[in-house]
């Protein structure tokens, strides 16, 4: 059993946008042997557009007041965060902090009307990251018992589980661990070129004509490569290419209906897991390509 | 010295299999009589070297003749302390190139043939070639002259001397030091981490090279008269009242750069229009003199803006890049940047910003510091009514025509060459080597003129620009620093090290009588039957590095330590006169006629392949190398340059009955490959008159043919070759066979 | 006047990151690398050579800061290494900050006035608020046109309980402390904002 600490993020709570996420995930790590500790009264993490509101120190705040509290909870255990805007914020926070010391001062000045405090030094990790180095494929495989062979799965890793700081070291313009992912369940990874383009972020909500065409434009690449479902670790990016699927077809004259699921979730199903376990039953866009292999 | 030859024919790496060795043996035996014929399972190997350097040591032979594979592989198991050695190529130019199919009889009977004519080619080329005698001479001088005492020429007497030479050091001036006096501080180019300006160097340069006595300074002087070849030039040098005369062995030129005439400049830029525009020269003076003020009015010149490209790269002006402006620009924002700290405002006005070895760092250290870049052109100049001028600005970044109010608006001008330079295509008119040519440099009394030639168009000095930089296209006088391109501190630095030690490798070469390059080493040098001269002059305009002078009558002059034995001049030779010890027009005339031609009957024609052995047989090596299949009917003879051509030849093998001859030269023109900057290009104009020869032998132009090819061409090659066997077979066979 | 420093040195020192605006070569690779490159007038490293040439107005009303979607491409391939994206995060605050923006300005609009609130007013995002919010900041009219249109999808994440059908949450537990150090942040970020 290997523990972590545990940063859900808010799309991760209960009845929240990400909650199939949460549940594939908690079953994932049940079936891996993974014990999340999760922070206790954690708060949002700012995410990738909480800098026009909250600049600078207000932004680094939040993040600092989950580390301080995780710190104070669980030691300088590493931090898992499953949401690639918590897992950016959350490390480059502790980088500026731990690299400039004015930000740290200014941070800790603030932390302090809450009773908190912050130094650095807790590493924080993306669960893929997890997976990768602390597991390794051979181990992710070796949990297969229904491979989900014949499944055509085209890998959407999106931009922030990728950029700035990359996973495993793999490549920023053709990473392939997810689709080493994908591979390791059984199911075939197709051929993307959109893999990380940008499906609109947080855009999606103030500009959804341009963030559309993007994502329009992945939906339409992964339907062109043949994949049955596509299967991202984002958040944004599943409820972006997934709940506005509709709205794509009408403005836009398409006819999508093609699933969007996590990682967690093929991992989960090919590993004996239920349908239920795999938070399958949360898809706004049913994923019967899978129904076969539950 | 008798000439004992050993051939000693390897049959690894299947040519034992694939060759008929009894064959390939009672060719050299019996045909071509060669007194020692041995055979090795693994010639390159210890023991087959020890078979043929026991015979050596025995004294049973003393040439030696190695049918095995390229001779660019294994050189360094062949290589036995002997005057003659030939490499007969089994493997990588024949067994290699041909594609046998097992039990196809034809094949392999072709294969054999083609062998065997390898074979025979290699032993007719011992039999010609004779032991070069070295041309030697007991009063040669090893010293380097160099000529200008600006950075560059400091630094290359300062490296010969370090070197333990002596230096010779003619300064035009009083002082030493060059253009870099002139400089208050200098660009970091040796000094990690390239952020910050340098102190100048130059005063403690000047001191090394002035306290050095293998120095010897000549202030004041120049060149005026420069006779003679490497090892033994005599120079004249002249001050205001006195000539004197001395012996050195080889030159470096480090004369420096003028800089464009500003005033020559477009009227956009403003210069001349107010004192306030100035050159990137005069800036410096005056920040040397700790003024960085408004000449007009003597403010302070806290606004202070770069126009780089200052008719550089400008087909009007010059149409070169001048290498270090922007960076000495770069330099000079710093200037006024550490003068009025928060207070300065410093613009470049670029076009490319070009940051040369380390200095992008340079250039990141000038953005951090507050310069501001800003691509455009300067449209217009005028006043403003806060003094200074009104710099109109064409910013292509945020595409806007802005007016910048400075202070001062700099000018950086390009650099031009101060060597005089002549085109080469031009053949100087006989007796002009004679003149002296006021400004000259060196002042050459050679037969192709007193400068040096220049590439292409440009008013650079010529070298060879991919291989051989520092060279000029006269043996043994180098050219460095921005007199030989545009360039900045470090690159000259660099540059007039690099030729000191060429120039020294020079003296070194030529006082062993060996050619210095591109044929280091090599022994030979062209000698002459007088009485065979017609005086036509060709060897002496058409040699390319200017290397043979005329006597009173128009007879050639050779200066063997000139040459670079191209043997351009013996193919330029219509009377067949020119030859070396080593390679000469009858040697490979003997050659062709010893390829076995069949019969017109048989259907088997003969295509005969003259490759330089600088690029085209490399490519061909790399065809075996890849197995490109080529025609079996080819026969390769490598030549030394395409230059060393003579239309003999060709006669001779359409007189054997040879289908096609096709030539393989090196790429000609202004971006020439041709290791002898003129032998493929020459070539291709010796080969414009060979339908002549063709009409005369009533025989159709097309059997001729002459190609480009580049070293790295393997992949393309095949393909012309095949082109050109499809041509030839498209003809009726040469009537000539069998006469 | 034309390329006066004044407003490059004040975005270098106030601006997140804004300094490193100084040390672009003007390559172009970011204009290339944005996924919204057809909607803005000017490309990050136009916007950078506009703060360089003083356009104090040009940069600080544009809208092209404001279509940033956080991808960070432009960040990992900046062959000068700037941290372009915070650059550009960092000149949309500083125009927030210098009021500036103009305030129907959408990513502007949603990113302080919804996104921020919604998260300060209880230490997490709550979704539903977000997205009603959202939808009716134009008034009921257009609000419901938007919900409208959203409304299969809306459905659809209520039957997979993926949305809260209760708009309203709880504060987290320590939000007391929260406010406070949000208020003393913010208090020192005014200062940093207004250095001299």
């Amino acid at each position: 059993m290997k523990e972590y600490t545990f940063f859900p993020g808010c799309s991760s709570e209960h009845n929240a946008s990400a909650a199939n996420m949460e549940n594939s995930v908690q079953a994932m790590c049940r079936l891996l042997g993974i014990k999340l500790n999760e922070i206790d009264d954690w708060n949002c993490c700012s995410a990738s557009i909480g800098y026009a509101g909250g600049g600078q120190l207000p932004r680094m705040a939040l993040s600092a007041r989950n580390f301080a509290l995780a710190q104070k909870q669980k030691g300088n255990a590493d931090l898992v965060a499953t949401c690639a805007a918590c897992w950016l914020a959350m490390r480059e926070t502790n980088e500026r902090i731990e690299t400039d010391d004015d930000i740290k001062k200014n941070i800790n000045t603030a932390l302090a009307e809450a009773g908190l405090s912050y130094d650095g030094h807790i590493k924080t990790r993306h669960m893929v990251e997890v997976l990768i180095e602390d597991f390794g494929w051979d181990a992710l495989k070796a949990k297969v018992t229904k491979p989900l062979k014949g499944l055509k799965v085209a890998g959407y890793v999106g931009c922030q589980t990728n950029r700035p700081f990359g996973v495993c070291g793999d490549s920023y313009e053709n990473p392939t661990y997810l689709d080493q992912m994908i591979e390791a369940t059984g199911a075939t990874a197709v051929p993307f070129p959109m893999k990380v383009a940008c499906c609109g972020g947080a855009l999606m909500f103030s500009e959804p004509d341009k963030s559309c065409v993007l994502t329009k434009q992945i939906l339409q690449s992964a339907v062109d490569n043949g994949a049955d479902v596509i299967v991202t670790p984002c958040p944004v990016c599943q409820l972006n290419l997934e709940v506005y699927q509709g709205k794509i077809n009408t403005t836009l004259n398409t006819n999508f209906n093609i699933p969007i699921l996590y990682y967690s979730q093929l991992f989960v199903l090919s590993w004996g897991g239920s349908w239920q376990d795999a938070a399958l039953h949360q898809q706004v866009i049913p994923a019967e390509p899978l129904r076969r292999f539950a | 010295m008798e000439k004992k030859i050993g051939c000693y024919i390897c049959t690894g790496c299947g040519l034992g299999e694939a060759l008929d060795l009894k064959a390939l043996k009672a060719i050299a035996t019996k045909e071509q009589k060669i007194p020692v014929v041995k055979d090795h399972a693994l010639l390159c190997g210890a023991e087959g070297v020890g078979l043929i350097q026991k015979d050596l040591t025995d004294g049973v032979v003393n040439s030696v003749i190695i049918a095995a594979c390229s001779h660019r592989e294994k050189s360094a198991e062949f290589r036995f302390d002997i005057d003659l050695l030939e490499r007969v190529d089994l493997r990588d130019k024949c067994l290699w190139l041909l594609d046998v199919k097992e039990g196809d009889e034809t094949a392999e009977e072709d294969r054999q043939m083609m062998a065997e004519d390898y074979l025979r080619l290699g032993c007719v080329k011992m039999k010609k070639m004779n032991v070069p005698d070295p041309f030697l001479h007991s009063d040669g001088s090893k010293d380097v002259l160099v000529v200008g005492g600006g950075l560059a020429g400091l630094t290359a007497a300062r490296d010969v001397a370090k070197a333990g030479y002596n230096a010779v050091l003619v300064e035009k001036s009083a002082l030493l030091g060059g253009k870099l006096n002139d400089m208050l501080k200098v660009t970091p180019d040796n000094k990690p981490p390239y952020r910050d300006v340098a102190e100048n160097f130059i005063g403690a340069l000047v001191s090394e090279v002035e306290g050095d006595n293998r120095i010897k300074i000549f202030k004041n002087s120049v060149v005026t008269k420069t006779v003679g070849q490497p090892g033994q030039f005599d120079i004249t040098i002249k001050n205001d009242t006195v000539s004197k005369e001395l012996r050195v062995g080889s030159i470096v030129v480090t004369t420096g750069f003028t800089l464009y005439d500003p005033t020559k400049l477009p009227g956009s830029l403003g210069y001349g229009s107010s004192p306030d525009v100035v050159t990137s020269a005069e800036f410096e003076r005056m920040a040397k003199a700790g003024q960085i003020v408004r000449k007009s009015d003597g403010q302070p010149a806290k606004r202070v803006a770069f126009a780089l490209c200052a008719g550089q790269r400008d087909p009007a002006h010059l149409d070169y890049c001048s290498g270090a402006c922007c960076i000495y620009s770069m330099k000079q924002a710093m200037y006024v940047i550490d003068q009025y700290g928060q207070d300065a405002s410093t613009y470049l006005i670029y076009q490319e910003i070009r940051t040369p070895g380390q200095m992008e760092d340079f250039y990141r250290a000038a953005q951090d510091k507050g310069a501001v870049f800003i691509k455009g052109d300067v449209t217009q100049v005028g006043s403003n009514n806060k003094g200074g001028v009104a710099v109109k600005v064409n910013d292509h970044l945020i595409r806007n025509q802005e007016t910048l109010d400075v202070d001062l608006l700099v000018l950086a001008t390009g650099m031009i060459s101060t060597v005089d330079t002549q085109d080469p295509n031009v053949p100087s008119p006989v007796g002009s080597a004679r003149d002296e040519l006021p400004g000259s440099v060196l002042n050459l009394q050679y037969r192709q003129g007193p400068s040096l030639p220049q590439l292409g168009t440009s008013a650079f000095p010529d070298s060879h620009f991919i291989c051989f930089p520092y060279e000029t296209r006269r043996t043994g006088i180098y050219v460095a620093g921005p007199a030989r391109r545009p360039m900045g501190i470090a690159a000259t630095m660099t540059d007039a090290s690099g030729a000191a030690l060429k120039a020294i490798q020079a003296v070194e070469a030529v006082a062993r009588g060996v050619a210095v390059h591109p044929r280091s080493g090599d022994l030979s040098f062209p000698s002459y039957r007088p009485e065979g001269c017609t005086q036509c002059k060709r060897c002496t305009e058409e040699c390319p590095f200017g290397a043979i002078n005329e006597d009173d009558k128009g007879n050639p002059l050779f200066n063997p330590a000139r040459c670079r034995r191209c043997s351009t001049c013996m193919g330029a030779c219509p009377q067949k006169i020119i030859s070396f010890a080593n390679y000469s027009v009858d040697m490979i005339s003997a050659m062709l006629k010893e390829v076995e031609i069949p019969e017109e009957d048989e259907e088997k024609p003969r295509i005969l392949v003259f490759a330089c052995t600088n690029d085209a047989v490399p490519a061909l090596d790399m065809m075996g190398r890849l197995r490109s299949p080529i025609s079996p009917y080819i026969r390769i003879i490598p030549l030394r340059c395409m230059g060393s051509l003579s239309l003999v030849w060709i006669a001779d093998a359409m007189s054997k009955g040879f289908d096609g001859v096709l030539l393989m030269g090196c790429r000609h023109g202004d971006d020439y490959q041709c290791h002898n900057v003129r032998g493929s290009a020459l070539a291709e104009i010796r080969l414009s008159k060979v339908s002549e020869t063709l009409q005369r032998l009533k025989l159709e132009s097309n059997r001729v043919k002459m190609v480009e090819v580049n070293i790295m061409d393997a992949d393309t090659l095949p393909g012309v070759i095949s082109d050109f066997v499809e041509q030839i077979g498209n003809l009726n066979p040469n009537p000539y066979k069998g006469f | 006047m034309a390329y006066d420093l004044t407003f490059a040195k004040d975005v270098y020192k106030k601006s997140e990151m804004g300094h490193w605006i100084k040390m672009c070569m003007q390559c172009g690779v970011c204009a290339g690398s944005c996924p919204l490159r057809a909607h803005w007038q000017h490309s990050p490293r136009q916007l950078f050579q506009m703060v360089r040439a003083g356009k104090r107005d040009e940069v600080l009303k544009s809208s092209d800061m404001w279509m940033c979607t956080s991808c960070y491409n432009c960040i990992v391939r900046c062959p000068r290494n700037l941290p372009i994206t915070h650059i550009i995060h960092g000149l949309a605050r500083y125009a927030e900050t210098e009021k500036m923006t103009d305030p129907m300005q959408p990513t502007r609009r949603f990113a302080v006035e919804v996104f921020w609130k919604n998260i300060t007013a209880t230490g997490r995002v709550g979704e539903a608020m977000l997205t009603m919010r959202l939808y009716f900041q134009d008034g009921i009219g257009s609000g419901i046109q938007k919900a409208l249109e959203m409304k299969d999808s809306a459905l659809g994440m209520l039957k997979t309980r993926r949305l809260n059908p209760i708009p309203f949450r709880g504060k987290i537990k320590g939000y007391d402390g929260f406010a406070k150090m949000l208020a003393k942040a913010a208090e020192l970020e005014s200062k940093l904002e207004n250095k001299e």
